[in-house]
């Protein structure tokens, strides 16, 4: 690509900043989770941001151990951690696990959520279950060029708006939207963008109110636990990895200082 | 109150309104997020009015999923990968020798003489470990670069699942998960990765059956060894200009042997040792995306080419040292080898192979791709081969695979050794990168001991009936009248 076109002269194209380390990840100021359904292009995401060659593939669950990488931006130093591709955080199955517990207790600072842009309603289900667990994350609308193909268009801003967090379109394939996606991670790991994720509102009253209680009780006994109300879920399913968590006290760990 | 009793508070109060709530909790709380998703996607995307825009999908999956189709464009497929790289692999494959045997080979030689490197030495790091690794490039290095990028392409483009989906209805008849059919494609490539690809089962059970059938996909070591061994024996019988197809269409035919003896194993399973229920699952089948075919050839070459023919170099060099070993020191009047050949020889020969086979397959557990060098150079050096290569006991030059079955001819072989080596190509234990990955995902040595052990009692007892039944159809016509 030639240096001098009007792209790489914006101020958001921080090629100077953005330094591919690759797998360099030594002092790092922040780590950032990768996260997302299987097959939309998430170690293709991974690689963009990295630098690195991943092997991708075009099936779903390709990606079953987490692949660590690095980059610098704006001379903070990140390390990113691709998690295995999963629909949903909810089951017992070996890569969910992974993903659910380094989100919960792995505690990245900021979490992108790849989802596939023509295939939104689905994979919103897996962005709304991570919302739950973390409130700083940035969502990567993903193969937006292949949305276009099929006439979907998605109005970005009502979608940040209600989930309540940055929305990036992107086609990682090609490197479009990448810098953009930069900047809104950095934005979101520096804490110049706050993020107020979308809770799950339809839920049945009886089910609301056992949440309710049961978030209460847990951050009674966590004071500042910011995803009481995910682990309500998951102990009202009777989650045995929780349930330990609750007795070890590694819920104190989660509390951010 | 303590700390821990209020924690155990928190169980408790969990517990109760757990009880309170009724035991579809999961499920109203699944149906609580689809519809905040729905509502969330209804505000911010625009679907095109009318007919949904996936005709050119939904037009090609009709046919490559289609009951008619569906399985002969997966055959065909695998039929022209394998086709493509075993005739283009010939040439390099016959560079790569003339430069790195023929050349190097006695320019280290002499280069070891002219600074008086002791024999022995010379002959562990020249003829054994130096030999060894240069065949093991010039073997595996031409195929794996050809079917590597060739079969990440037809992934990148998306065709895998449509695999899954095809094969589907067999998996669950055979008692195990339809994402196995993913598990074992991988292990078409490395066997190791097919394990770890398990991960994406859910239920322990059919990840179980998953992990110990691996095997039966034929990893890329074993496709050169296929390949070598089809186009001497098999292609062979045929007129010069047909025996690529033939030998493409035997490997293909191990192959396929290979997935019914995976099907077969993981019934068998699912019968006895793993009784359950199949799970169900959704299998999502990806979009078309036309392949990037540079950044494939370019990931496949890095990823996998040259991290795979790493890890056979690695395991070729201390093997090159131990084959020259047993070739070379003797204990009495012969050599270990043959004192373990002449040993191993009345079962190798009573299941339809030989004792130098058996030896090269313990010899081998590290990395199958060189079990093949390991056979030629313990058939010399066992029968004292003059002319071809040397008697020394090292690994010889050979530039075609025509010279190769003059060597394994004058050893003995036949038609019957070359398709039994080929069964046991396919069935044997896995090597031992496999076997440890299989301990670390499952960490039970029962299991892993179950996966390794069971396919070689299947190999032999598959090459001991095929031999049995080769004798049967050759002694025929005498018996007639």
């Amino acid at each position: 690509m030639p240096d001098n076109t009007a792209c790489n002269n914006c101020a958001l194209h921080n090629t100077a900043g953005l330094k591919k380390l690759g797998i360099d990840t030594a002092n790092v100021d922040y780590v950032v989770a990768l996260a997302g359904n299987p097959n939309t292009g998430k170690s293709t995401v991974f690689n963009a941001l990295t630098g690195m060659r991943q092997h991708t593939g075009n099936w779903p669950g390709k990606t079953v151990v987490r692949a660590e990488g690095g980059f610098s931006y704006n001379s903070h130093k990140y390390k990113l951690i691709d998690l295995p591709g999963t629909y949903s955080l909810l089951s017992t199955s070996q890569d969910e696990e992974v993903a659910r517990n380094f989100i919960l207790f792995g505690r990245p600072d900021v979490t992108v959520i790849v989802v596939d842009a023509s295939r939104l309603e689905r994979n919103l289900n897996l962005t709304l279950q991570v919302l739950e667990i973390t409130d700083k994350a940035v969502l990567c609308l993903n193969l937006i060029d292949e949305a276009a193909r099929h006439h979907i268009k998605i109005d970005q801003r009502a979608l940040a708006r209600d989930l309540g967090i940055p929305v990036v379109p992107t086609t990682a394939r090609s490197q479009q939207g990448i810098p953009e996606l930069l900047k809104a991670i950095d934005d979101v790991a520096t804490g110049a963008i706050i993020c107020r994720p979308h809770k799950v509102k339809n839920l049945s009253k009886p089910v609301e109110k056992a949440v309710k209680q049961l978030a209460g009780a847990l951050e009674q006994q966590f004071p500042g636990l910011p995803n009481s109300r995910w682990l309500a879920f998951r102990l009202l399913e009777g989650d045995s990895r929780i349930t330990a968590a609750v007795k070890n006290n590694e819920l104190k760990e989660l509390v951010r200082p | 109150m303590t700390e821990a009793e209020k924690d155990n508070e928190i169980l408790a109060r969990a517990a109760g309104l757990r009880w309170q709530l009724g035991d579809n909790f999961h499920d109203k709380l699944t149906e609580g997020i689809y519809t905040d998703a729905a509502q969330i996607a209804a505000h911010a995307v625009e679907t095109p009015a009318g007919e949904r825009h996936y005709t050119f999908d939904s037009k090609i999956d009709k046919i490559v999923t289609s009951k008619t189709w569906g399985f002969p464009i997966m055959i065909g497929l695998l039929a022209v990968i394998l086709w493509i790289t075993i005739e283009g692999a010939n040439y390099p494959s016959g560079m790569l020798f003339t430069l790195l045997i023929d050349t190097v080979h006695p320019l280290l030689k002499s280069l070891a003489a002219h600074i008086g490197l002791p024999l022995w030495l010379d002959g562990l790091l020249i003829d054994g470990i130096y030999l060894a690794v240069a065949w093991v490039v010039a073997v595996m290095l031409p195929p794996m670069a050809i079917f590597f990028p060739l079969f990440t392409l037809l992934e990148d483009f998306g065709y895998l699942p449509r695999v899954a989906f095809n094969m589907d209805a067999l998996f669950k008849k055979a008692g195990a998960h339809g994402k196995q059919a993913l598990t074992m494609s991988m292990g078409w490539g490395c066997n190791a990765a097919g394990v770890i690809a398990t991960r994406i089962i859910d239920s322990p059970r059919e990840r179980l059956i998953a992990i110990i059938t691996n095997n039966f996909s034929l990893c890329n070591g074993r496709w050169p060894t296929q390949i070598l061994i089809a186009t001497i024996f098999i292609g062979a019988l045929v007129p010069a200009s047909l025996s690529g197809l033939v030998a493409s269409a035997a490997v293909i035919g191990i192959a396929l042997l290979g997935v019914a003896f995976m099907f077969l194993t993981s019934w068998g399973l699912s019968k006895t040792v793993l009784k359950g229920e199949v799970s169900t699952f959704t299998l999502e089948l990806p979009p078309y995306r036309p392949p990037r075919i540079w950044q494939t050839i370019y990931t496949s070459v890095i990823d996998r080419t040259l991290i795979v023919l790493w890890r056979a170099v690695i395991f070729a060099a201390p093997a090159g040292a131990v084959i020259w070993l047993v070739a070379n020191v003797h204990i009495g009047d012969i050599t270990i080898a043959n004192h373990v050949i002449d040993f191993l020889d009345p079962l190798g020969v009573f299941v339809g192979l030989n004792g130098v086979i058996l030896l090269a397959y313990i010899i081998a557990i590290p990395a199958n791709e060189i079990v093949i060098p390991t056979i030629l150079m313990l058939t010399v050096a066992n029968l004292g081969l003059i002319g071809v290569g040397d008697t020394s006991g090292k690994l010889f030059e050979l530039d075609s695979a025509m010279a190769t079955g003059s060597i394994l001819s004058a050893g003995g072989w036949t038609l019957l050794t070359g398709i039994n080596l080929m069964l046991f190509s396919l069935l044997h234990n896995p090597c031992s990168t496999t076997i440890y990955t299989i301990y670390k995902e499952t960490n039970s040595w029962k299991w892993t001991t179950l996966a390794s052990l069971l396919p070689v009692i299947m190999g032999l007892v598959v090459t001991f009936l095929v031999t049995q039944f080769w004798h049967l159809i050759w002694l025929m016509p005498e018996v007639k009248p």
